[in-house]
């Protein structure tokens, strides 16, 4: 017991020193979700967009206001207006979607009317000529006000770029890293050893974990100061979902790494995993009120989990009590996995 | 030669082993016997099953038939702790300098070498600190030996220790490999190196197509399979059984250049070439080599 406790040190040992020493390999693990954040930062930092976009035909905001037709239109919020020289480029914009509605002001020197054009294949052109020639007494419905801030779209998409990044490091930083010691010989080697597959594999995966942790822990609190997202929840909560999640994604990987001996094999493995987990997991956009079949897939993907428990967390302040649907999955689908590497790895092909 | 008194303890055997790769019979209902504290050889060219009758002998392959004895018992997990071994080909875990291979190495044993005793042993001390990816294939090889000793094992399997070697790094690892031999363990090696198999075999095993086609001491294969001396003609200077015919009490063989006659009378077997009148232009008289012999044995050369 404990000569396996001191092989599984030293191999752990190994294996950090392994990847730390890479700098390669690290910068671009540090590189690839600061990239994304950045981006993000950049694309929905600060100032607020307008929902719709209006032109005016020859005015200015201020000057159609005069038309009592539109003054109430015209003081709304979150619509922006822009002044656009009459002819066929302002119509053309209309019919390309670039405006959702165009405005062409009365003239009361010409005695005509106010004229709209609105595009009847677009959804923000159907709203907004409702907005135009709304007007529901006020008295036929009571109205509620809620306050509170907005949840912007980066508090909402944080969880999910940890997340991908997490799984890329677990299912490549595995699978990819056992699968390529397999093919230059290093299984081999260590198989003609007293070590035990379950003492390399347990190596493999707390590396993994303390890896993992690090670079989610380099990349959460800069990005955290940075961009200043929601963080509603504990931390605490947060560092246990992480670790589950992780766990169950770097078990993933151990299963794509147990036979194969090329390296092509388990890249394209890996990608075949990766990808729907980008796609499929809520990384980037919600899939609620998806079909039905899709969220079933979904739910057997560890990400889908993690980045629904995060989010939980982060935004709503969820505890671990509330969580435990996901926990369970992601523990389920660690034990499942374990359960197939260790049954079916072998040193050599 | 020896330096330890010959025992009859038969450390390690295999009896019978085959191992079939789809329709290729790698090894051949294969038996051989390592006695301990002796150097065992198995020589041969590429592809004559070398490699696979040693991962059967160190438990790393099943046979399709046959068996593995380690001290008339299978191998078991005592074995694991009590051999140890040097691949053909072996990546080290990256970006780990000597020191640490060896160090984590000698994590995986219960009673493991003093480290500080192999790294003088083995001269590995101008390098200690280097990361292990970037040595020299001399000192890569010293390292793999040292990895193969960490544990002070009773047997070590080396699998073409010098190939790839120049003859320098060669020579100073055919000394490293003597001194352990000095120290008493019992080595099996593959080569298809003739010169290596003389200098540090006590005896040896000619493998050819996954069969063991001679067996014996480097001196008594030469003794038993050869006379004295090797005749050498060029292959142009007569057919080959005009040649044979000529002398009856040579043995002759050819490869694609040159026919050979072995013989342990030179004066009788120059005078009966002569008397036949081949042209003796291209002669040359050689003392025997394993080379020979095993072009003698095989019809081919070791390394083509």
């Amino acid at each position: 017991m404990k000569q396996t406790l001191r092989q599984f040190l030293a191999l752990l040992a190994a294996r950090n020193r392994e990847f730390w020493r890479d700098r390669a390999a690290l910068g671009w693990s540090l590189a690839f979700p600061v990239f994304v954040i950045v981006g993000l930062y950049f694309a929905f930092g600060e100032e607020e967009r307008a929902l719709f976009k209006v032109g005016i035909v020859d005015a200015s905001p201020a000057q159609a206001a005069a038309d009592p037709a539109l003054t109430r239109f015209l003081a709304l919020r979150h619509i922006e207006f822009i002044t656009e020289p009459a002819g066929d480029d302002a119509t053309r914009k209309v019919a390309r979607h670039q405006l959702d509605l165009l405005l062409d002001p009365a003239d009361p020197a010409r005695g005509e009317a106010t004229r709209y054009w609105v595009n009847t294949d677009s959804r923000n052109g159907y709203l907004l000529e409702q907005l135009l020639l709304g007007g529901t007494p006020a008295t036929a419905l009571h109205r509620q006000t809620m306050a509170g801030s907005e949840v912007r779209y980066v508090d909402w998409v944080i969880p999910g770029v940890i997340g991908m990044n997490m799984m890329f490091g677990c299912l490549w930083g595995v699978g990819y890293v056992i699968v390529r010691y397999r093919a230059n010989g290093v299984l081999r080697r260590l198989r003609a050893t007293p070590v035990s597959a379950v003492t390399f594999l347990s190596s493999q995966v707390v590396s993994r974990l303390l890896i993992t942790l690090a670079i989610t822990s380099l990349i959460f609190f800069p990005s955290w100061w940075l961009l200043g997202f929601r963080v509603e929840g504990s931390l605490v909560d947060l560092l246990v979902v992480t670790l589950a999640g992780a766990l169950a994604m770097i078990a993933m990987g151990l299963v794509t790494a147990t036979r194969t001996s090329s390296i092509e094999v388990s890249g394209g493995v890996l990608n075949f995993l990766t990808w729907p987990m980008m796609l499929l997991s809520g990384v980037w956009f919600s899939l609620e009120g998806a079909d039905p079949w899709l969220q079933a897939v979904a739910n057997l993907l560890p990400l889908t989990h993690f980045v629904d428990a995060a989010r939980a967390i982060m935004i709503d302040g969820a505890g671990l009590a509330a969580l435990w649907p996901h926990l369970a999955a992601l523990a389920g689908m660690t034990a499942v996995f374990m359960a197939i590497s260790a049954a079916t790895f072998r040193w050599e092909r | 030669m020896r330096t330890r008194p010959v025992t009859t303890d038969i450390l390690l055997a295999g009896r019978g082993l085959t191992k079939r790769y789809g329709d290729l019979v790698a090894v051949n209902d294969l038996t051989l016997e390592i006695r301990a504290g002796t150097c065992l050889g198995l020589l041969g060219p590429n592809g004559a099953g070398k490699s696979t009758t040693l991962e059967m002998l160190q438990g790393l392959r099943a046979p399709d038939a046959g068996e593995v004895r380690w001290r008339g018992m299978p191998l078991d997990n005592e074995f694991r702790l009590r051999h140890g071994t040097q691949f053909q080909s072996t990546a080290l875990i990256d970006f780990q300098t000597t020191r640490e291979m060896l160090e984590l190495f000698a994590a995986f044993y219960p009673a493991p070498r003093k480290l500080d005793e192999l790294i003088e042993r083995l001269n590995l001390a101008p390098f200690l600190d280097h990361q292990a990816m970037k040595l020299s294939g001399g000192q890569r090889q010293r390292l793999l030996l040292a990895l193969a000793l960490v544990n002070d094992p009773e047997i070590v399997f080396l699998d073409e220790p010098t190939t790839g070697l120049d003859p320098q790094a060669r020579r100073n690892l055919w000394d490293l490999v003597r001194d352990i031999k000095r120290e008493g363990k019992t080595i099996l090696l593959t080569t298809h190196y003739m010169e290596e198999a003389e200098y540090l075999c006590d005896e040896l095993a000619i493998m050819d197509h996954g069969r063991v086609i001679a067996t014996g001491t480097p001196q008594s294969l030469l003794r038993d399979h050869f006379g004295d001396t090797v005749v050498r003609l060029d292959a142009c200077a007569a057919p080959l059984a005009h040649v044979a015919e000529a002398c009856p009490h040579a043995g002759v063989f050819a490869d694609g250049d040159h026919l050979f006659l072995a013989t342990n009378d030179v004066a009788r077997t120059l005078a009966q070439l002569g008397g036949a009148g081949i042209d003796l232009a291209t002669l040359e008289v050689k003392p025997r080599t394993l080379e020979d012999l095993f072009l003698k044995l095989t019809g081919r050369a070791l390394r083509e």
